[in-house]
């Protein structure tokens, strides 16, 4: 799906997958980190997303 | 091809006679030149209502399902591998099946021989490899192998895979080195120009779902479009809506899709619908080594774990 996704021009680190465990909080909020950041460099998405104004 | 016809209506004969099979599905000719439509031809009468060309564009497998008692179905290698996954989706019993094989030379791409017209197509016929082409203005013999269809020219499974009789001796299956040239293409762009690219795309479509409906494995009894509750997408011509229907549909075709290009023959739009599908066949290929409907022994690759499979998007 992240590969279609991908294909269509949906930028890759924009979607992220990731497993984590009840019991790993630290890596939750490691990833969380990482994908804030990459997000932010992006900038606001402007693909997929529907104007209901 | 056009000698494959005879063949084919000896066996509807001979199947209708005996009563082994309650119909048989096949192409039979539209109501103007160029187009086919699927027909069930019940009595032997009707035998003569079926027709095997190169314009049979549709896929056949996709009229097999809930149907009661033996049937006899023409399968083009892309019908047969569609009749394969109905097979391993348990939406027919290979047992209730008549397979009437039929190895294939591909298809012909409608849109771009109308294009060579500017008034309408009267007459079409076939020679061997030559199609003869009229309309009140012109006339034009065209050679078959320049108008396939992009997914029959790039086709490697013409021959049926599961048949019970052949209508005709089996062809030479072609092999490419870049079998995905067309995906490469996209695969090379950055993400805006991708964007735009599936944007220009789909900006014709009517939404009227036909490519969903020729598809033969769109089959849900509500397909997520028809959903009201919750309605996952909305169902105007609102760019986003559009989109998210071409990519959902697309991405439910994973590892499924035999590129057999019933969507982009039934668009009126001339949407070319595969450049989605076409995406997640490359995948299936590249990451699982899977191409849909070869084998019904096999379960599809996004329906089974493997510890094998390739997880390096999961972080």
């Amino acid at each position: 799906m992240g590969n279609l996704l991908e294909h269509m021009g949906i930028e890759k680190d924009r979607v992220h997958f990731s497993w984590i465990s009840s019991a790993e909080a630290t890596k939750f909020v490691d990833v969380v980190k990482e994908i804030s950041e990459k997000v932010r460099a992006l900038g606001p998405n402007k693909k997929l997303v529907k104007d209901y104004n | 091809m056009d000698t494959c016809i005879n063949k084919i209506r000896e066996i509807a004969l001979k199947l209708l006679e005996k009563k082994e099979v309650e119909k048989v599905i096949g192409f039979g000719n539209g109501t103007i030149p160029m187009a086919t439509s699927p027909i069930a031809v019940t009595s032997k009468q009707d035998i003569k209502k079926l027709v095997f060309n190169s314009r049979c564009g549709l896929n056949l497998a996709n009229y097999i399902r809930n149907q009661k008692g033996k049937i006899a179905v023409i399968a083009k290698g892309c019908d047969s591998r569609n009749i394969v996954t109905h097979i391993v989706e348990n939406q027919v019993k290979r047992d209730q099946l008549y397979i009437i094989g039929v190895p294939c030379r591909g298809m012909v791409d409608k849109t771009k021989i109308a294009s060579l017209f500017e008034d309408e197509i009267l007459e079409f016929s076939e020679h061997g490899d030559t199609l003869e082409v009229k309309s009140s203005l012109k006339e034009e013999k065209l050679d078959k192998k320049d108008y396939l269809r992009e997914n029959c020219r790039l086709c490697m499974h013409k021959n049926p895979v599961i048949y019970d009789e052949l209508a005709c001796d089996l062809v030479e299956e072609q092999t490419f080195d870049t079998p995905y040239p067309d995906v490469e293409k996209i695969e090379a762009m950055d993400p805006d120009t991708k964007w735009q690219h599936f944007t220009d795309l789909t900006k014709n479509c009517i939404r009227c779902y036909a490519c969903r409906n020729a598809c033969p494995i769109c089959y849900c009894p509500t397909c997520f479009v028809d959903e009201s509750g919750p309605q996952w997408v909305g169902k105007g011509q609102n760019e986003t809506d559009v989109n998210t229907f071409h990519f959902l549909r697309a991405f439910h075709c994973g590892g499924r899709c035999t590129d057999c290009g019933a969507c982009v023959e039934a668009c009126p739009m001339d949407i070319n619908v595969r450049d989605f599908t076409r995406k997640l066949n490359k995948d299936s290929f590249e990451m699982f080594g899977w191409e849909a409907g070869l084998d019904p022994t096999r379960r599809p690759p996004l329906d089974v774990y493997s510890p094998d499979d390739p997880n390096d998007f999961i972080k």
